[in-house]
């Protein structure tokens, strides 16, 4: 084994020096530009430490020249979005909400944000498309209104949530559970009333009897005719519109123990602006339903 | 001769190309390893953190247990569409007392950061039941054996104890009513709740699953509801240089 580098003759390249059986090793250099790009990118790894946040020291990491942080990053970015929206925000904020509607393009922007913040916040309870789930997640379609369907009710509505009781604002009522007061007959004779108000199939001769215990326990919040009372959120008994569905069965747990649907607060630890909430109320009062 | 025939030199000694490995692979493991030894200076002074409750601790644990970490992170970025949807991003104070964290690293669900006080309780219970009866596009396995399973605190206390060992400040007091605390939360009427607030504030006391009965959802309703909202963000002043 030999371990002199001599230069191949063919072509024309420094060899290691090693020789096996006659037969020698080029050591042919890296390319050139290779290797310049290895020692830019430590040059530069150096520099950018020097510029960006990098390296931790005792009490806190070096700041970089730069001054970047990525809390200051995001803080212009809302800062500049906020900026942006800020005239129409405004805007939004000093129109009468009633009257939105003639105001088309102030209607585009508060309806299209307004989709964007249904989709990320209310989607989940009411469903993407806004049909509510039965079990206590009202359709927001629809004509039936629990506690009101002017803009102003329902911005009231998602600003203090209902029954939310970290708000002391929010809209609350309670129904008794009958299951303590009445018999399980007297139960099953007003799930036979309930049902006739809306013309469902029924028992007419138990709906009838049962026509005075209805009057006595129910029409203080349903209303002496079942339509309901939006200032309690009792809902309209006449509408074949169920939120925990319409069957006797339902109905019957319903009276005996009664619901007690919650609605978060948006206004609650700043979930929403006050203008975000407006924008909200303004598209779900245009999806079909609103008053 | 260049630099590179001293590098041959190194190749033929062994015992030199050792060392002077190992002073390299040294380099690497330092930079690793020394700052943290100085993590608590990456942890602000918030107001509002305190160990979980017994209850709370509980549904952390069926938490892991369930693996949803492996769908769900708990770690909002600072980044402007993060903060828009799911709110304030996360502090490190937050899960400073995390055994372990649960930030997470991939997102097939929404972040949970701050899922406290989101959703209803009745909500959390029909979509641990079925996510599909109330988000039909929902691709999240079902949970039913959660409001059926009873959840007992007898190891609580063991529990507590483990992750005192482990940093988190649980007092003595804290362990000794540790039992009647997890009941209390689960079961109001039975138990008091003003000294569980004493001990844990901000923790939320109710019937969770709508039965008295404490079940494994009872706790994980507890831990999900009371997720971001204990630091107290009036107070709260950013330092900009993190």
């Amino acid at each position: 084994m030999a371990s002199e580098r001599e230069v191949d003759q063919a072509t024309n390249t420094e060899t290691t020096g090693h020789e096996w059986d006659g037969i020698r090793e080029l050591d042919t250099p890296m390319p050139r530009w290779w290797l310049w790009t290895l020692y830019a990118t430590i040059v530069w790894a150096v520099i950018y430490t020097i510029l960006m946040p990098a390296w931790p020291m005792i009490s806190s990491a070096t700041p970089g020249l730069l001054g970047y942080s990525s809390r200051g990053a995001l803080a212009e970015d809302v800062a500049m979005a906020d900026a942006v929206n800020a005239p129409l925000n405004t805007e939004l904020m000093n129109t009468d909400l009633a009257s939105i509607a003639d105001d088309p393009d102030m209607l585009r922007y508060a309806t299209s944000g307004g989709r964007a913040i249904f989709l990320a916040h209310c989607s989940q309870c009411h469903g993407a498309g806004a049909a509510g789930v039965i079990g206590g997640y009202p359709n927001l379609l629809d004509d039936d209104w629990l506690w009101g369907g002017t803009i102003e009710d329902i911005s009231q509505t998602i600003t203090h949530g209902i029954r939310f009781e970290d708000d002391e604002d929010t809209r609350f009522s309670q129904m008794p559970a009958f299951g303590e007061m009445l018999t399980e007959e007297e139960i099953d004779g007003l799930v036979q009333y309930v049902l006739s108000l809306s013309g469902a199939e029924h028992d007419a001769e138990m709906a009838a009897e049962s026509a005075e215990a209805f009057q006595d326990n129910c029409s203080a919040c349903h209303g002496e005719d079942g339509t309901g009372m939006t200032e309690l959120g009792a809902p309209n008994l006449t509408d074949s519109i169920w939120l925990y569905g319409g069957d006797p069965e339902a109905i019957h747990t319903t009276i005996s123990q009664a619901r007690y649907g919650i609605m978060p607060s948006f206004s609650w630890g700043d979930r929403l602006s006050p203008a975000d909430i407006r924008k909200v109320a303004i598209y779900v009062h245009s999806l079909g339903g609103g008053q | 001769m260049s630099i590179l025939a001293k590098h041959s030199y190194i190749e033929r000694n062994a015992f030199l190309l050792f060392v002077l490995s190992f002073f390299v692979v040294a380099i690497g493991g330092l930079v690793q390893i020394v700052p943290l030894f100085y993590l608590e200076n990456t942890i602000e002074d918030v107001e509002g953190m305190r160990p979980y409750s017994p209850l709370e601790l509980a549904g952390r644990n069926i938490y892991v247990r369930e693996g949803c970490y492996v769908c769900h992170s708990q770690m909002i970025r600072p980044m402007r569409d993060e903060v828009e949807r799911y709110g304030h991003y996360s502090l490190a104070a937050e899960s400073q007392y995390d055994r372990p964290f649960q930030w997470g690293s991939k997102r097939t669900g929404p972040d949970l950061a701050r899922v406290g006080g989101r959703y209803s309780d009745d909500w959390h219970v029909g979509h641990f039941y079925n996510p599909r009866d109330l988000v039909p596009e929902s691709i999240m396995p079902a949970y039913p054996w959660l409001a059926e399973t009873r959840i007992t605190p007898d190891h609580i206390e063991q529990m507590l104890l483990t992750h005192r060992r482990a940093g988190v400040p649980y007092t003595d007091e804290m362990l000794e009513n540790a039992k009647s605390d997890f009941r209390t939360q689960a079961d109001p009427d039975n138990g008091d709740v003003d000294a569980l607030l004493a001990r844990y504030p901000k923790a939320q006391a109710r019937y969770f699953d709508g039965s008295p009965a404490i079940t494994e959802l009872d706790a994980v309703i507890a831990y999900l509801q009371m997720l971001g909202t204990l630091v107290d963000f009036s107070t709260f002043e950013p330092d900009a240089s993190r």
